[in-house]
Formats: structure tokens, sequence, C-alpha cells
């Protein structure tokens, strides 16, 4: 499904006098459709910036990334359109990043069920209780279902992100982390649900700073160096 | 897919020019002026496509061109340069057709005759600006400014164009019952919801945002950028967001330009330009950020 | 005795007089009737298109009907049966004076029978009795841009017609709608002419304005002091701007006649008696209120 070549990403800080960073370089893997890939490697060492590119929040230096997408058939996501990034990104892939990006004034049921509607083209009825399902199930309480995400703690902002991502079923998910601020139980509820999305189909890429639970979870594993 | 409106080499020139201009500005030169004959290059081969159903978001700083690059897709000026053309498919279908061959796109808008584009502005844009003082008629009643968009495209029905303007005012969380008051009465806040009502209220394909938030409470900007937020997808809009708050740009655009000195130094998906801006001066900015 | 038995008795009006004097013949030289007629001629092409011209000086002061005067003198013939009115009446100074001197300087005769003439110039009313296209009628204009009401500045005003810009035209007429429940124009009511150029009727009363649509007779509107000229040609449509829900309406005088002549479908001006308290109505149009006592006398 997706296929990484010889990935490799430079930051060119201009205002810092053209200073370069090198973020990573030389990863190569492969991720079958329906696999699940953990990202092992120690803290600094490229492991998000690897998914950011293939997000495409960054613009990799170097490399392929070559996606069998449902849409387009099959793309380089590197060197690809805009348009078409975006896209993809509202139709099959998703991403679930460290923290929530709090959008003001918008409910925590709002936030999760947005992309419901807006992607999966069903009635208000049906993507709400589908989100009340989800974040009963992440035991967020239910007075706080109209209340604005700003004003959480950070755990359950956490559970309100991983719900936003997953509630739509992507076909592909990339995972930054997602469970660092996240107490036992609550992991327990998250890993459940991402086994669900994967008898569903979806394939997943993933950083779990517990390289126990990396390994419990995931198929394979790839390192970063 | 195929974008609703291409722009190529769009350019403003302010002043005589001479053949000095265009390798005299920019930003590389950190000006817009031109050091030779003073001609002001406000926009320097603009091009770019705006998409169906997308917001553009367009960053820079205070004449970096972006305002002018507003003023000119929305016919208010004359362009020195460039090309404009329409998807067939966005073309008003009351309107005579331009299309020559089987180009599925028109010609260059920018020839069309005044009446020509006052027509195809009047059916297709809205135009949201900074101050609401240029956008709106003060003394005139809400409901009024309302209609007049709607007694140009010609409709003469005084209780239909009323009832448009309720609705619109209701979407705009503006109580109905003001709808014969003058903006001048009106709060900041107010006075743009009652812009933006008064921008869609011909059922535009393209809506332009010209600074709208700047300079509005922070409450009362959140109002305001919620409103837009919702009604880009009820209204099935494309719409144009120019503004030097990155914020607002992350908010409400998927896709980015950054201006500099009229020109584009950079354009991509925004959270990529906010994260990896790869120019110098968007590296700047982006730094600056608050 | 009636007026127009009193004009018939003025031995003033002679042409010999005038041409003694030394002036050509209608008062203005060629080249400044060949002129007025040029515009006029572009007027009447371009039906409500205000056509500029070199407006010339009249032995009558700016706004005392210098426009209609100088379109009279460039269409009149010696033949020519003439009529002024103002505000209906042939006998107030100023009809009566821009009669006699058309009249010198032209040789026409006079008449205060509408049927009778053949160019009527009129101030600020159109005569009740139907015109022929055999007939002209020469209205006075003060103002001819029907769009200063909303937009003072005439470079604007010209793009705004040249462009079919009109709905700050419109927006001021929904303004009237909300706020007074009705427009409020009462002389000076735009209409749209030929379906294209919203123009000014000049201060006629409401009354008058169906008559201009698809008239017989040709309608020329001159305007001396702003320099424009003017024209409605037979057949042409005039619309009075008014809404769907909102339509135009004429001014009503129902339950009352002319104390004169009794008529009760004609245009009748309302006078106050010397005690501030007593109401009486009169035709505006004298000629034909004399008309109707001739035959209601008998």
């Amino acid at each position: 499904m997706i296929t990484v070549d010889n990935l490799s990403k430079n930051f060119t800080l201009h205002i810092l006098n053209e200073k370069k960073i090198e973020a990573c370089r030389g990863i190569s893997f492969n991720v079958p459709q329906g696999g699940f890939l953990g990202l092992l490697g120690p803290s600094g060492v490229g492991k998000s910036t690897v998914l950011k590119c293939l997000y495409r929040t960054y613009l990799a230096s170097g490399g392929a990334i070559h996606y069998n997408s449902a849409t387009y058939g099959m793309v380089d996501l590197a060197t690809l359109p805009d348009r078409a990034v975006i896209d993809i990104r509202d139709r099959e892939m998703g991403y679930v990043s460290q923290f929530l990006k709090v959008i003001p004034r918008v409910s925590a049921i709002d936030v999760i069920m947005e992309p419901i509607l807006a992607r999966n083209g069903v009635t208000r009825d049906v993507a709400r209780k589908r989100t009340i399902g989800l974040l009963e199930r992440l035991r967020i309480p239910s007075h706080l279902f109209d209340a604005y995400p700003a004003t959480f703690s950070g755990g359950e902002q956490q559970r309100i992100n991983i719900a936003r991502a997953v509630s739509w079923k992507p076909r592909l998910l990339l995972l930054d982390e997602p469970t660092a601020s996240l107490d036992k139980y609550s992991v327990g509820v998250v890993l459940e649900i991402l086994k669900e999305l994967r008898e569903e189909g979806a394939t997943m890429i993933g950083i779990f700073h517990d390289t126990g639970l990396l390994e419990s979870v995931t198929d394979s594993v790839y390192h970063v160096c | 897919m195929e974008p609703l409106i291409r722009i190529r080499n769009l350019s403003k020139r302010f002043g005589d020019g001479c053949i000095r201009c265009l390798e005299s500005t920019g930003p590389q030169h950190d000006t817009n002026l031109c050091s030779c004959c003073g001609s002001v290059m406000a926009c320097n081969n603009v091009s770019f496509d705006l998409f169906h159903n997308e917001a553009l978001g367009v960053v820079g700083e205070s004449g970096s061109g972006k305002s002018t690059l507003v003023r000119l897709l929305h016919f208010e000026w004359e362009a020195s340069g460039g090309c404009v053309e329409l998807h067939q498919s966005a073309w008003p279908c009351n309107l005579p057709g331009i299309f020559t061959g089987g180009s599925d796109y028109s010609c260059n808008l920018l020839g069309l005759s005044h009446f020509q584009k006052r027509q195809l502005r009047n059916a297709l844009m809205g135009i949201v600006y900074q101050n609401p003082h240029i956008g709106l008629r003060m003394h005139v009643s809400s409901g009024g400014n309302i209609a007049e968009r709607l007694l140009g495209a010609g409709w003469r029905h005084i209780g239909r164009m009323r009832h448009r303007s309720s609705e619109l005012l209701e979407k705009t969380e503006i109580p109905v019952a003001r709808m014969d008051e003058p903006p001048c009465n009106f709060s900041g806040g107010m006075q743009q919801r009652v812009q933006i009502a008064k921008a869609l209220s011909n059922n535009p394909l393209i809506l332009f945002l010209d600074e709208v938030t700047t300079g509005l409470d922070l409450s009362v900007q959140a109002r305001a950028l919620d409103l837009i937020r919702n009604l880009r997808s009820e209204f099935n809009l494309s719409m144009l967001v120019v503004s030097h708050d990155l914020g607002v740009i992350n908010l409400l655009c998927q896709r980015t330009m950054v201006m500099k000195s009229g020109h584009v130094v950079e354009s991509g998906l925004t959270d990529q330009i906010l994260q990896d801006p790869q120019h110098r001066y968007t590296q700047l900015l982006v730094a600056s950020q608050l | 005795m009636l007026m127009y038995e009193w004009l018939q008795k003025d031995d003033e009006l002679r042409a010999d007089k005038a041409q003694t004097a030394g002036y050509p013949f209608g008062f203005m030289d060629d080249g400044a009737k060949k002129e007025i007629r040029r515009s006029i001629l572009k007027a009447v092409a371009i039906p409500g298109y205000q056509a500029p011209y070199g407006s010339r000086e009249m032995p009558i002061a700016r706004g005392w009907g210098t426009g209609g005067i100088q379109i009279t003198l460039s269409i009149v013939k010696p033949d020519d049966i003439l009529k002024v009115i103002d505000q209906g009446c042939d006998g107030s100074v100023n009809a009566v004076n821009i009669k006699k001197f058309v009249a010198m300087v032209a040789g026409v005769t006079i008449t205060t029978d509408t049927t009778a003439a053949t160019i009527i110039q009129t101030r600020h009313r159109i005569p009740e009795e139907r015109m022929t296209d055999q007939q002209i009628l020469v209205l006075q204009v003060p103002y001819p841009e029907a769009l200063r009401e909303v937009e003072p500045s005439e470079i604007e005003t010209r793009r705004m017609h040249a462009e079919a810009d009109y709905s700050r035209m419109w927006l001021y007429l929904y303004e009237d709608i909300v706020n007074y429940g009705e427009i409020t124009i009462s002389y000076r009511y735009p209409v749209t002419v030929n379906g294209r150029y919203i123009t000014d009727p000049s201060p006629i009363p409401r009354w008058d304005v169906p008559k201009l649509h698809m008239s017989e007779t040709l309608f020329l509107f001159g305007a001396g002091r702003e320099k424009r000229i003017y024209a409605i040609p037979p057949h042409t449509t005039v619309a009075p701007l008014e809404f769907e829900d909102h339509k135009f309406r004429t001014e009503n005088f129902s339950g009352k006649a002319c104390t004169r002549c009794g008529a009760t479908d004609t245009y009748l001006d309302e006078v106050i008696d010397n005690a501030g308290v007593g109401r009486s109505y009169f035709c505006s149009d004298s000629g034909y209120c004399d008309k109707r006592r001739k035959t209601w006398n008998r």
C-alpha cells in the first residue's frame, strides 16, 4: 500500500545564515495493506519527520513515497500537487498528532462530527450516534460534549484528538505518539479502537514512546537512525 | 479536477514604468518601488489557480500586494497585464457566453468591457473589506445594502428581496428586527457581518475576504471566523482570504500563498507553509508569529 | 374675454418688426440651428439619452425656458401654429413672453387650442387632449439628470448611464418604500425609456407620465442651462420605475371636479381661498378648460 524509498529531509534555515539541519535520511520501508508499522528510534532521530513527510506537512528533500491511492492510483506523495494531497487527506489519509489543534468555539462533539459529515456523507443523526459512542468509550464525561476542548485537560484533549482522527475511518492512519499523555485505561481503549479500525482494513504507521506497547500492537518495526 | 479560475502573470503597476522596473523590484530588493522611475510594481507576475469550494489564503505584510491582488480580481482596478480565465461550468447562464472553440476556459476576463466585468462581478463574486465603510453604504438600511446587489441583478419584488435579506441576516446572526436600521448604528463586528450578508446575497461562487477580522475585538473576530467557516461549507464557496494574521489563515485555509513586494514567494499547503517554510521570507514570517 | 381672443388682438405680433431689426429667421443663425438640429436627431436616434449641445444666449435668463426655446426656434417653420403653456396655463407671464417672442422672430400664428397647434412648448405639464403624429411637444427641463438625486458627480452619472448601472437609483426607491411605505417622488418621476436609459421626464406630475408611453407624438426635452437635449420618439416604451408589489400610481382626484368646467378626468390645481380654509379645484390645462366651458355654457 505504501512504500517509502530512500526518503531524506533537510532544513535550510535562511534566517540563521543558511544553517542546514539534516532531519533524516535513507529511510526505506514498505507497509502492506492492512498492516501496522511501528517507527522506533531515540528521541530527535527523525521519526516525527518521517510521518510529517508522509502527510506532506514537510516537503521531502529527496527520495520517493509510493502510495496506492483509492482516488488516484499509484502516486508519489513527495511530488504530488497540492490539490491532490488535499484530496487524499480529505478522503483517505488521517493524522493523529501529539496535541489537539484547538479550533476556537467548536464544541467537542462538533470537532468529531465535522469530518464524519464532510467525508462519509451520512446523516447528522448517524454521525452524532457514532460520535457519542466514541466519546463514551473514551470516557469523556457527557457534560463536556458541548464544551470547548480548549479548557480540557491534556489527556482529555488527546482523546478528542484521536476520536477526531478515527471517527471517519481513514484508509491510512499516521499516529505520532498518540498515547503519550494518556493513562493506562485510556491507552487500552485507544488500542482497541485502532484494532477495530484495522479489522475494517485500515493501514497504520505509528510512533509510540513505549517500546513494549509498540511491539505488542504493530506487525513490523522499522528502526529510524 | 480543473481549477475554477486560472490567474497567470497578473501585474499591476502604478506609474509610467520603465525597462528597469522588473529587475529593480521584488523580494530580493525588499521593495516594490522602482528606483529608476519611481513606479510601484504592486503586483508582479502573480500566477495561481483557485479551485471550487476551497479557501486559499494570501499572507503578506503591508505593501506586499495582497490587497491589490483582490482589487484586480474583483475588477475594481485595471490590471497592467496578465490573464484571468474562468472555467466554463462557472459561467452564469443568464449572461451571453464568451467561450470560443472547444476550450473549457473563457477568454481573458481582463479584456472585457466595464459593463461585462460588472455583470460578471455581480453574478459571481462577493467581497468583504477590512473597513466596512468601503463595503457598505452607512446611511442606507442594512436590508437596503443587501438589496442593492439584488437590485443590480434585476430583482424587482420588494417582498422577496426583504425575505432574502432576512434570511441572510439570520445566517450572519444579526437580529432581523434591525433590518431597516442603517449600519452606522451598529458595532464594528455587526457591520462586518452585514458586509458578509451583502457579499452572499447573490449567491456568489467566489468570496474575497480582505483582512476582514483585522481590528476587531478577539471575541468578535472569533464569531466572524466561525461564521465564515460555516458559510463556506453551506454555500459551497471558493474563498480568497487575505490576511497578515497567520492564525486566521491557519484556521480558514487549506492552501496558502505568501507574498512579498508584489511577488508570490511561496505557495503550498497551509500546514506545510507554517511548519516547513522554504523561502527566507516565509521563515521570517513564521518565526515572528506570536 | 378669453385668452386667445386677447392674444389675437395684440398687434405687436408682427414678424416684420423683427426682420427690420436685423435678426435672421428664428432669431438664431443657421449654424446654431444646424447644430441644435443635429443634437435633436441624435437624441431621437437614442431615446432617453441626454445629447449635449452648445446652448446659445437667449433674450431670457437661464432657468426660464431657454432650452425649450432653442429647440422650438430650431424646428419652427413660418406656417407652424404655436401654443406655449406654463404649468398648463396659456396666460402666465412666462408663456406669454415666449409666445410673443417666437411669433415675432418666426412669424408663426399663436393659438391656445391644443388640437390646432403644430408645435406646443410647455413647462411642467403635458396637455390633456391627446396629441397626434402631426404635432411636436417641446418640454422645458430644469434638471435633465434623473440620477442626480443619488449621485452628485457628472462623470459618475455619465458612467452609470453608459453602463446601465442603475442599482443606486433602484436602491433609492427601495429605501423610500422601507421608510415611508411608498415611493415619495411626485414630479420628475424617473422612467425607463425604450428599455435602456433611465430618464427624467421633466417636472411633469405623475398624472402625465403615462402619456409618454407609446404615443403618436414626438417629445423633445431641452435643458438650456444644463446644455442637454433628449427625446422620446413616437411608439417608444416608457415605463415608470416600479416594483412588482409596489406599482406606479398617479394622483387621485376622485370626488373632485373643476369648478369652472366640471371636468372630473383632468389634472386639477388646488386653490385655497383668502381665508385659508376653502378649497376649490381648477383644471391645470387652461386651454382645455376654456374649451369645455364653451361647450358647457351652450
